[in-house]
């Protein structure tokens, strides 16, 4: 069980690009169709809760899924195979592309590409600011300007949002 | 005493890093660039780039690459790359055992609805932080962005969109 929770995610994190959100169908046909450890529906609603915290989407779900089939060792082994991948390929990328990184050819390639990774940032930006409640979109745009103009640290909006919350829950009827 | 420096760093990261990937962009500048120093605007830049054209979560990859950098060694990276790994790991074992009772929890809810406009925000942020003088240095750069924002609406694969993006940067450029 544990070997082929490591290799069910070491698949995932081997053949998986670009944000967490393009993981999901591949997670979602490994675990829910192929080798059925859970079932649809409970899948995604473990993995709203897997939104809702922390860290990448996909070190999440390897956490849930390990740990309903074989608990914190499952966990941790899952969260090993996702890893693994991606950690051997950008360390051998980081050991070399700094000799590359004087080349004529990397340089004006990447001059391409920075404009793209903007993009590819922008996109769900505005993606997810439309599905936004009214009340929430000017916290979101006061939120980027403080982070992006004044270098103001991210972390004291989730600190802020968070006791925010708890606090107009708290004075809310229930 | 940088190893150090490099594990409270991606421990807050992983800590504070809420809506993901692209939300975490801008908690790594923060930390790494505006606080540390440890890279400038632009090579983070960089590695953001070379973290989406390869597999793997990233914040993971950028761990890995920044603990390189840095540090000039292994060590670093499986520093940086563990210290990520541990607030969402530990976390997410605490949601899966009360996986029940939070579900319904309303002060969860509660939580929820205040973070959410943070994690956009974050994400905002980190496409103006790179919307710079580094990105758009002339106005290729602000056709090939225009392109690019259209085709990844229409979800076109992102890998597909930088390896165009490269391509067209070596003909122009």
């Amino acid at each position: 069980m544990l070997w082929q929770l490591f290799w069910t995610f070491f698949k995932i994190g081997a053949f998986t690009f670009g944000s967490g959100y393009a993981m999901i169908p591949l997670i979602e046909q490994e675990v829910v169709d192929k080798k059925k450890w859970f079932d649809k529906e409970s899948f995604f609603d473990q993995f709203s809760l897997a939104q809702s915290a922390p860290g990448p989407f996909a070190v999440n779900t390897a956490v849930f899924v390990g740990y309903k089939m074989r608990g914190k060792l499952g966990a941790f082994v899952s969260v090993l195979g996702i890893i693994i991948p991606s950690f051997v390929i950008i360390l051998l990328i980081a050991m070399y592309l700094s000799d590359f990184s004087e080349n004529v050819t990397v340089i004006s390639a990447f001059k391409g590409i920075r404009p793209a990774v903007v993009a590819l940032i922008a996109v769900p930006c505005v993606r997810y600011f439309i599905e936004l409640k009214k009340w929430q979109m000017p916290i979101a745009i006061a939120a980027a300007i403080a982070i992006w103009l004044l270098g103001v640290s991210p972390v004291y909006f989730i600190f802020g949002g968070s006791i925010i919350g708890i606090v107009t829950t708290y004075f809310k009827k229930p | 005493m940088i190893y150090l420096h490099l594990f409270l760093s991606y421990l807050k990261i992983g800590f504070f890093g809420f809506g993901g990937g692209y939300a975490m962009i801008s908690l790594i500048q923060n930390e790494i660039v505006v606080q540390q120093g440890w890279l400038s605007n632009t090579q983070l830049s960089d590695i953001i780039a070379v973290s989406q054209m390869t597999p793997g979560p990233i914040a993971i990859n950028c761990a890995t690459y920044v603990g390189y950098l840095v540090t000039g060694n292994i060590w670093g990276s499986l520093l940086a790359t563990t210290a990520v790994c541990i607030p969402p790991l530990s976390i997410m074992l605490l949601i899966s055992m009360f996986y029940k009772k939070l579900k319904s929890n309303r002060y969860m809810q509660g939580v929820l609805d205040w973070i959410k406009p943070m994690m956009v925000g974050m994400i905002g942020a980190a496409a103006l932080l790179y919307m710079n003088k580094e990105t758009f240095i002339d106005w290729s750069s602000i056709l090939i962005f225009a392109g690019c924002f259209f085709a990844s609406w229409k979800k076109i694969n992102p890998i597909i969109l930088i390896a165009i993006a490269a391509v067209v940067g070596l003909l122009i450029y």
